[in-house]
């Protein structure tokens, strides 16, 4: 290897790369724009759909419940309802969304009540909508209300305390320090977000430096100077690796700003009362113990999408070959977002092991021994990578494959 | 100085089985000579070119240009050689003269070095006007100046141009055929693969007829119109590749 070839080989890549606008949008703005727009920007805006959810009173019908004047009264009463007639096609209504529940109250439901017979309430609502499960809340907790009254006078009636029914309280209290809260919230789709982004960032540089060189024209050219291919290789490996950590630290630091800024503005409490607890706190350390664990990841990526690239024929060929690779990629990177904890076993799973790590380490948990096995397997798999790309680089049949 | 000797090169095709794309291929080029390797489509010209420029591997027998073996020392031969063909594309987002001082560097020429040499190739190519322009942004004609200059970069002792005419306009084929006989006059070892008759009569000392891998015949072009009994060098190509032949399509 020639170090010196190896440096002429990067300069040269990394003055196109910055002159290629692609490789910018996919590297530094992508990065620098997505974290505050998922945090601040996505975060606001879904907190203001909900909030103005919340806000409307959804329109519900009655259906039934001539008989039973009393829990008329009750739902007429609510301020988080309001009733309307009774039309025929209430079920219509309720599927296109002009009303969004319907209680239906069984003929003597009054009556029986007295009898103390058990009776049924019904609502009809539209399941996964947002705005009928409102309804079915502010339903709920209506009728909720009208039987705790009942309930409060049958006991009255026998001499009871209300306390017979309820003997105990049951309470929570978390014990985890509020930033571990808010990582263990959102620690998975950092790891998720930071390693994707870092494939992202590889992915456009990896294909024009293999299969675009091809299509250009110039892969015959550079061949035809006296540069060891070994050299190449590593020289357009560094470009594209150079693109997958720029990607990654300026996700990373993006990340960390925008949480930095959310804390300050509590911003969080605007997403309602539970989530005004939440607190994610990223410091340089945890940033810096992302980044390392991510470094070895990133050699993965540049060395990988490298070889399959420069299989290809051309850059669109290169796209078809390289698309799978995001699903092999996010397949993993999302199943640390699930309730999963890093065991020895999935500590040798290449990308999931690196996105449950990342979740644990924004939670300032670091287990020593995992750590050591993900960044020792990762950096095989990445050699292993590398090794592939430069044999590559020697056979005929790929690089004047037509 | 380019010595072929016995030269050989075998792909394997999933579907047509093994190909000799160049078979058993001999020759020699001496400085101030220009070598002209003459035949149809698919008839070896570029795989024996690529493997004189040590793009491609052998599968069999050797050369040696300036005195260096293609199997054994590809990059000291490589430092020896200018390559040009219409495949050799330029890096469309560099400028004409970071083009040309990246090969220069390739080839291991310091700084100073690389200044001065870059300055006598522009000024001599008449290139000034655009040397800081992008390559995506040069005309066909700057683009193959730019070419040129980047194959003499580092004053390589033998030249190889694999069809280096095809496609361009006559006053830009022009400059090439001039450029190819200014590397003669100048002693260097040219050796240039085609099938435009007229430019083989132009410009070459010897020719090789190559046709399925096998160089069929060569000489002067006196001594092949004095062996075949032809005057015009079409019909004395037709005359030795024609039993042969076989339509690239059909290969």
């Amino acid at each position: 290897m020639n170090l010196r070839n190896i440096g002429i080989v990067y300069r040269k890549e990394l003055r196109e790369a910055l002159r290629d606008r692609r490789t910018l949008i996919s590297s530094l703005l992508v990065p620098l724009i997505i974290f505050p727009l998922l945090t601040a920007g996505l975060g606001a805006a879904i907190s203001a759909l909900i909030g103005k959810a919340k806000e409307e009173i959804p329109a519900i019908m009655i259906l039934g419940g001539a008989d039973s004047p009393g829990i008329l009264a009750e739902l007429q009463s609510s301020n988080k309802i309001k009733i309307v007639p009774l039309q025929q096609n209430w079920k219509d209504q309720i599927i296109n969304k002009e009303i969004r529940a319907a209680i239906e109250i069984p003929p003597g439901f009054q009556q029986d009540i007295a009898n103390q017979k058990p009776v049924t309430l019904l609502i009809h609502n539209y399941e996964g909508d947002l705005k009928s499960s409102i309804a079915t809340d502010n339903i709920q907790k209506s009728l909720e209300k009208f039987r705790d009254h009942i309930v409060h006078d049958n006991l009255a009636a026998r001499n009871i305390p209300d306390s017979a029914l309820k003997p105990f309280e049951i309470k929570e209290n978390n014990v985890a320090p509020p930033e571990k809260v808010g990582g263990a919230a959102f620690g998975g789709v950092i790891g998720y977000m930071v390693i994707l982004l870092c494939l992202i960032g590889s992915m456009y540089p990896a294909m024009d430096l293999t299969a675009g060189e091809k299509e250009r024209g110039t892969m015959e050219t550079i061949l035809s100077s006296p540069i060891a291919r070994v050299d190449l290789v590593f020289g357009k490996f560094f470009l594209v690796l150079t693109a997958a950590l720029v990607t990654a630290a300026l996700s990373v630091t993006s990340m960390g700003a925008s949480f930095t800024i959310l804390e300050h503005v509590h911003a969080f409490d605007q997403a309602g009362a539970d989530s005004a607890q939440l607190q994610i706190h990223i410091g340089i350390v945890t940033i810096l113990s992302i980044f390392i664990m991510v470094l070895p990841v990133a050699v993965l990526f540049a060395a990988g999408l490298m070889t399959i690239a420069l299989f290809a024929k051309s850059y669109k060929e290169a796209q078809s070959y390289i698309s799978p690779v995001m699903f092999i990629v996010i397949i993993p990177a999302v199943a640390a977002m699930l309730p999963i904890d890093l065991t020895a076993k999935l500590s040798l799973v290449p990308i999931l092991n690196a996105s449950l790590l990342c979740k644990e380490l924004v939670t300032g948990t670091y287990h020593w021994t995992f750590i050591a096995i993900i960044f020792c397997s990762t950096c095989v798999y990445a050699g292993v990578a590398l090794f592939l790309a430069v044999k590559m680089f020697q056979r005929e049949d790929v690089l004047f494959r037509s | 100085m380019i010595e072929s000797r016995g030269l050989t090169k075998v792909f394997h095709d999933k579907k047509r089985g093994e190909i000799r794309a160049v078979d058993n291929v001999s020759f020699s080029c001496k400085p101030g000579q220009i070598y002209g390797l003459l035949g149809a489509n698919g008839a070896g010209k570029t795989t024996t070119l690529r493997m004189l420029a040590t793009i491609l591997e052998p599968t069999d027998g050797t050369a040696i240009v300036c005195g260096h073996d293609v199997n054994d020392s590809p990059e000291k031969v490589r430092a020896n050689v200018g390559f040009l063909s219409t495949a050799t594309a330029l890096y469309p987002r560099l400028t004409s003269q970071e083009m040309v001082e990246y090969f220069g560097r390739l080839n291991g020429m310091d700084e100073p070095a690389l200044k001065r040499r870059v300055d006598e190739i522009f000024s001599r190519l008449d290139m000034d006007s655009f040397r800081d322009r992008r390559c995506d942004k040069l005309s066909t004609g700057m683009k193959q100046k730019t070419s040129i200059a980047r194959t003499l970069i580092h004053d390589p002792q033998v030249m190889i141009f694999d069809e280096p005419t095809l496609g361009l306009d006559i006053m830009t084929a022009r400059t090439i055929v001039d450029f190819i006989r200014q590397c003669r006059d100048r002693g260097k070892t040219v050796i240039f693969s085609t099938h435009i008759m007229s430019e083989v009569e132009k410009l070459c000392d010897v020719i090789g007829i190559i046709q399925s891998g096998k160089l069929l015949a060569e000489g002067s072009l006196a001594e092949l119109r004095d062996r075949f009994q032809e005057q015009d060098l079409e019909e004395i190509f037709v005359k030795i590749v024609a039993p042969l032949y076989v339509p690239v399509e059909a290969n």
